[in-house]
């Protein structure tokens, strides 16, 4: 993998201007996964704040092909292009190069009302890389609970009122969701940990096949911090346990990163205003809850790594 | 060369012998054999397509627009629900310029679900932005599908071809193909102007539009529209030329010098034929002939509203017979557009709706045949009757 200078020389195809909030961590992102790419790629983008703040006609942040379409179908779109790359690099009529493919949807684009193509383009073998920039609520819409919104976090339809302490549901694994796809690569990522975001990038690049990233991007309007803290934020996600990084390559499992001491999740929580009513006298047993829940998937991460 | 094939079949040779870049279709009845047909042509080989068997139409619609934006040939095939399921993508292929082209079987849409023939779910996208044409028979499908490839990229709009459901889809019948080099020729290559697949001249398609650019986009898309009918005209009469079948926006069957006529579209035209020629030689009762005619409407969208009102203005008396209502409670689709098509003729004909065929509901000559009877007996107190329903 290149070094961070190697990389800074790299023509960056995300250009600045766009308007995506201060301190957001999608255009971080974006820029570490093209940073991954050595080859041409064509990026498909279903609706959501990456889509609105990059591509205000007549302007455009995108150094390299992109297409968006609507909502639900990055996954089905983009692989309808990787499809008539096939078709027309076997009939001879475009240059005989090597493109990659590259979907990149929000939570709500994935987990939600676009789950149904991405799995059919999981299952149907597309050469394809899906990652998921999981702010975990519809941010576009103005911060709206999905189903991978934590239990507990205050959004505008999980509102924290009198009588419901936020979201009343555990997110959704969607991981685990694509690995039983049984796709040759699946990993989490974030951000905050940009050397291994791009070494993950560049493994799902490289298999022959479908290859799923979900990527944790803390969105400071929506969890409520300072802008400046967004990738500190992201780093105690994954020091706290609440998103563990490891991959699942061919079937086998491992951790790309253990944390030396794991922190304790209340206070990753304390520091975002959707949890701020959850250290509410009486809202102790939620903490418990959400606690729990995070070792429960740890030590069953853990275990899975184990058993290879 | 003349073979004996169904709606379906006629289709899928057309698609075989189109051999397009890209196929992504999901199946229903009754236009699941199309996608049947032709997955086989790409199992033995027959075609060099690659096939999409998509999770949904949906993402049918998704993946073709996709396949598009790479600069690919891309057809799809669908019914019913299923073109329910693509309303959405269907404004967005339309918006995005994508010429795709849609093999159509006409059924009507649910609720109550039903597998049968009306225009309902074609009715349905009539705004979309997509060509419409409705075929009368196997033949036409056949012969219109590959006419489709060339309207479409031309117009850079996506186009429709339909037929009715189980009575076209399923009806054997006798017809011409043409020779896979005769269809080669015809359609040509695709040259896209621009494809997402050029690496060195990166575009992006499918970029937010505020209130400062979306109407001019949508202007756009309307002009194509309004040059698309000089296009369906052209490659019609160019397809008659080379093969012997001529296609116009509409065919008129003995309207010339008729008093009265009905408006149809798809096969219920060919029942009304006989009906025509019945009533040219025997009249109501024994005796004295009746000048019927008929003006089987071809093309949809776009509307032909000016050629509509030349062919219709010297006849005083006109039924539009709908194979789906809007439930606007003022009659069926075509009815309305042709009614308005009308209104700056300086005499005005009178026009009366017809209902008919909801569901697969059988029309028979009897039931055209009392359509006419109202006209020549003068019964258009009515502005919408519904034929052969229970009341």
């Amino acid at each position: 993998m290149a070094t961070l200078k190697e990389l800074s020389h790299k023509k960056e195809l995300l250009s600045g201007g766009h308007r995506a909030c201060a301190g957001c961590t999608e255009p971080i992102a974006v820029r570490q996964i093209l940073m991954a790419t050595d080859t041409p790629v064509v990026v498909c983008c279903p609706t959501g704040c990456l889509e609105v703040t990059t591509t205000i006609f007549p302007y455009t942040a995108w150094r390299i092909p992109w297409i968006h379409s609507a909502f639900e179908n990055a996954a089905a779109t983009i692989s309808g292009v990787e499809v008539g790359y096939k078709a027309l690099k076997k009939r001879g009529k475009i240059p005989d190069r090597e493109i990659k493919f590259i979907g990149i949807g929000g939570d709500g684009g994935t987990y939600d009302i676009g789950f149904q193509a991405l799995s059919g383009a999981m299952e149907r073998g597309h050469n394809m890389v899906y990652i998921c920039l999981d702010n975990e609520a519809y941010m576009n819409t103005g911060i709206q609970r999905s189903s991978a919104t934590p239990k507990g976090a205050h959004t505008t339809t999980s509102p924290a009122g009198k009588v419901m302490p936020g979201k009343r549901d555990f997110r959704k694994d969607l991981t685990a969701c694509i690995a039983a796809h049984n796709v040759p690569y699946v990993a989490q990522a974030i951000p905050s940990m940009w050397k291994d975001l791009i070494n993950k990038v560049q493994k799902a690049l490289a298999v022959d096949g479908p290859a799923f990233i979900n990527v944790l991007v803390p969105c400071r309007l929506g969890w409520g911090f300072p802008p400046e803290k967004a990738i500190e934020i992201g780093r105690e996600a994954v020091s706290s346990c609440f998103w563990p990084l490891y991959e699942m390559e061919n079937g086998k499992w491992s951790l790309t990163y253990k944390p030396k001491e794991k922190t304790p999740l209340k206070d990753w929580l304390k520091q975002q205003v959707r949890f701020k009513h959850l250290f509410k006298p009486g809202n102790e047993a939620i903490i418990e809850e959400l606690q729990a829940d995070v070792d429960r998937n740890w030590e069953r991460l853990q275990k899975l790594c184990e058993l290879q | 060369m003349r073979v004996a094939k169904t709606g379906n079949e006629a289709m899928a040779e057309a698609m075989r012998q189109i051999n397009p870049d890209v196929v992504a279709a999901y199946p229903i009845t009754p236009a699941t054999e199309i996608v049947q047909i032709f997955s086989s042509f790409v199992a033995d080989g027959l075609v060099n397509t690659e096939f999409i068997a998509a999770e949904s139409e949906h993402s049918a619609m998704s993946a073709c627009i996709g396949s598009c934006a790479a600069g690919a040939r891309t057809m799809t095939s669908t019914s019913s629900q299923g073109l329910a399921l693509m309303w959405e993508m269907l404004y967005i292929a339309s918006g995005l310029r994508m010429p795709i082209v849609l093999a159509e079987v006409n059924r009507a849409l649910s609720s109550p679900i039903n597998i049968h023939c009306d225009h309902s779910d074609t009715m349905g996208a009539r705004d979309s932005g997509w060509i419409q044409i409705y075929c009368e028979n196997a033949q036409e499908a056949y012969d219109s599908l590959i006419q489709a490839v060339r309207i479409a990229e031309e117009a850079l709009l996506p186009i429709m071809v339909s037929t009715d459901g189980f009575i076209i889809s399923h009806g054997m019948e006798s017809m011409e193909v043409l020779e896979d080099a005769q269809v080669k020729d015809f359609i040509g290559e695709y040259k896209p102007e621009h494809s997402l697949l050029d690496i060195d001249h990166p575009i992006t398609i499918g970029a937010i539009d505020f209130t400062d650019y979306y109407f001019e986009h949508k202007r756009q898309t309307i002009e194509a529209m309004r040059n698309a009918k000089g296009i369906v005209a052209k490659i019609g009469q160019e397809f008659g030329e080379k093969f012997g079948r001529s296609y116009g926006f509409f065919e008129e069957y003995r309207l010339e010098d008729a008093e009265i006529a009905i408006v149809v579209l798809g096969s219920t035209a060919g029942t009304a034929k006989v009906v025509v020629d019945e009533l040219r030689e025997t009249g109501l009762k024994p005796g004295k002939g009746i000048k019927a005619g008929l003006l089987r409407l071809r093309l949809f969208r776009p509307f032909p509203y000016q050629e509509l009102a030349q062919a219709l203005s010297r006849i005083p008396r006109i039924a539009v017979m709908d194979r789906s209502d809007s439930l606007n409670s003022a009659g069926g689709p075509v009815f309305t557009e042709i009614r308005s098509a009308l209104y700056d003729l300086d005499t005005r004909p009178k026009i009366v709706n017809y209902i008919y065929g909801l569901g697969g509901r059988n029309i028979d000559l009897a039931q055209i045949r009392s359509v006419y009877e109202d006209l020549a007996t003068n019964k258009t107190d009515e502005l919408v009757r519904y034929l052969g329903v229970r009341e």
